[in-house]
């Protein structure tokens, strides 16, 4: 019996390329897990911004509107100029509050005051 | 049920090898589908992140802050407007807060400059001492042990030692953030003794946290309430803002892998007609045909798919999202160094993979099954 070389069957590639995807993706489960959501880091981000009684975070921090975005000026929009309406790249990508708070507390918005 | 796996595995071989003769056109579609998988799921994951992380440091907030109003701009709250809401029952935590903006012109970066709350004794600070945030720290190359100088825009001058940096960890809290005692910042800011930034406010009951602003806002009628569920939602509503902006920036890119996909799935080339026609001829059913091309495009679309999407996890996760960093960025020199603690919103990673990989699997079907329910006859000619 004479054995004659097989070359791989497309299936077998094909299932190799899709096992070696999985397997990447499942590698970032790992990683994931392994991390595991930085539980810690985020507890201590929540006790600091307990103790400094912090609103904001400290992503967009090229303008003064943009940094507190909680507590912004409502005219910062135009302190600049009368036509500075996006003056900072960060205005492009900060909306106005949707819910911005009144001066008083509506009895029908309970949760909006 | 072998008889079932053997006849697909005997597709698949033969849909691989139709794949390998048009590599160059599939490897380049394979590698848009990537690209275009791990742009949007970039965008998907670092979107969801920056919500859990920002949710975290909200948690902590105060449950309401009251800001003084006058000609529509802010004012400074008074001691004796703080002594009005401390006589309200239920409000457990009132004090006015002390915080502001110094633009510093040798770094060209704004700093936070706040005041430590008074009841945090592990933040408590004398005169001339200074606590900094990671991006200070950095930016003005400063330990503990060494002094920071700065400039008030009135030309005062304020020399501060500093006796901690706060933890790199907490970059996306406190990044910008200069804390001082209150005697230099009232100094520094030439502010009065009984003038403070705003007032925040802890309720004890989590229930009333509206009742009780509502009865500040009585109390004080020129102020604004915020609580801190309205703070929660203004960021609800930012992440959604520039979520959605960057994928609305990217409908032209997902429109034009729908062109190029429909084309290629869709617009069967002479040979390829002429192929199926030939297996049709020597016996292959439809099903089959169906089958084997149905192989072809879920082994494409879902390759890219798990690449695009692993890529995606390691840009956002491992290498903190260089390239959506410079969209943020904008003209900050202060910008936070933070990594994204991994989360994976499943709903959302379904929905990009519904959105993707089903359509290009359907775009495959309708022409497919077309010529391969047509006479072979017909369609080799």
């Amino acid at each position: 019996m004479t054995t004659t070389y097989a070359p791989a069957r497309g299936s077998t590639a094909a299932f190799l390329a899709l096992s070696v995807m999985a397997a990447l993706a499942f590698l970032a489960l790992i990683h994931a897990f392994w991390r595991g959501g930085d539980n810690d880091r985020m507890m201590q981000n929540r006790d600091l911004a307990f103790a400094l009684d912090l609103t904001d975070i400290a992503l967009f921090p090229e303008a003064r509107y943009a940094r507190h975005p909680n507590m912004a000026d409502l005219h910062s929009a135009f302190q600049d100029g009368p036509l500075s309406f996006e003056h900072f790249p960060a205005g492009t990508l900060i909306a106005p509050a949707r819910h911005f708070p009144q001066g008083h507390v509506s009895d029908k918005e309970h949760d909006a005051p | 049920m072998s008889d079932w796996f053997a006849r697909q595995r005997y597709l698949i071989d033969y849909a691989a090898a139709s794949l390998w003769r048009r590599k160059a056109k599939n490897l380049g579609l394979w590698a848009i589908f990537v690209g275009l998988i791990f742009i949007l799921g970039s965008v998907i994951l670092f979107g969801s992140a920056i919500r859990r992380e920002a949710g975290h440091v909200l948690a902590g907030s105060p449950d309401v802050v009251a800001q003084a109003m006058r000609m529509g701009r802010h004012d400074f709250a008074l001691t004796s407007d703080i002594d009005k809401l401390k006589s309200l029952r239920g409000a457990d935590r009132i004090e006015g807060r002390l915080w502001g903006y110094l633009y510093d012109t040798s770094t060209a970066a704004n700093y936070t400059l706040q005041v430590p709350s008074a009841y945090a004794p592990d933040y408590a600070l004398a005169k001339g001492e200074a606590i900094v945030g990671e991006g200070v720290a950095r930016l003005r190359k400063l330990t503990e042990g060494r002094y920071l100088f700065l400039v008030s825009p009135a030309s005062k001058f304020l020399k501060l030692k500093i006796t901690k940096i706060l933890p790199p960890g907490s970059a996306l809290a406190s990044s910008d953030l200069v804390l001082v005692s209150p005697e230099d910042f009232r100094a520094f800011f030439e502010l009065a003794h009984d003038q403070f930034t705003d007032i925040a406010m802890r309720v004890r009951n989590p229930n009333e946290v509206n009742t009780i602003a509502g009865k500040g806002a009585l109390a004080l009628k020129h102020y604004r309430f915020i609580t801190r569920s309205s703070m929660q939602r203004t960021y609800e509503a930012l992440f959604s803002w520039r979520e959605g902006l960057l994928l609305a920036m990217l409908v032209g890119a997902m429109l034009a892998f729908a062109i190029l996909a429909f084309d290629k799935a869709s617009g069967l080339s002479a040979q390829e007609r002429r192929e199926i026609g030939i297996l049709k001829a020597i016996g292959w059913e439809t099903s089959d045909v169906i089958r084997m091309k149905l192989w072809e495009a879920g082994l494409i679309s879902l390759t890219a798919f798990l690449a695009g999407m692993a890529l995606a996890y390691a840009h956002v996760f491992v290498m903190s999202a260089p390239l959506i960093e410079a969209v943020l960025k904008g003209w900050s020199t202060l910008y936070p160094r933070f990594q994204l603690a991994p989360h994976v919103d499943a709903l959302q990673v379904a929905t990009l993979a519904f959105l993707t990989v089903v359509p290009y699997v359907a775009a495959v079907l309708a022409p497919i099954w077309r010529t391969a329910s047509a006479d072979p006859d017909s369609v080799m000619r």
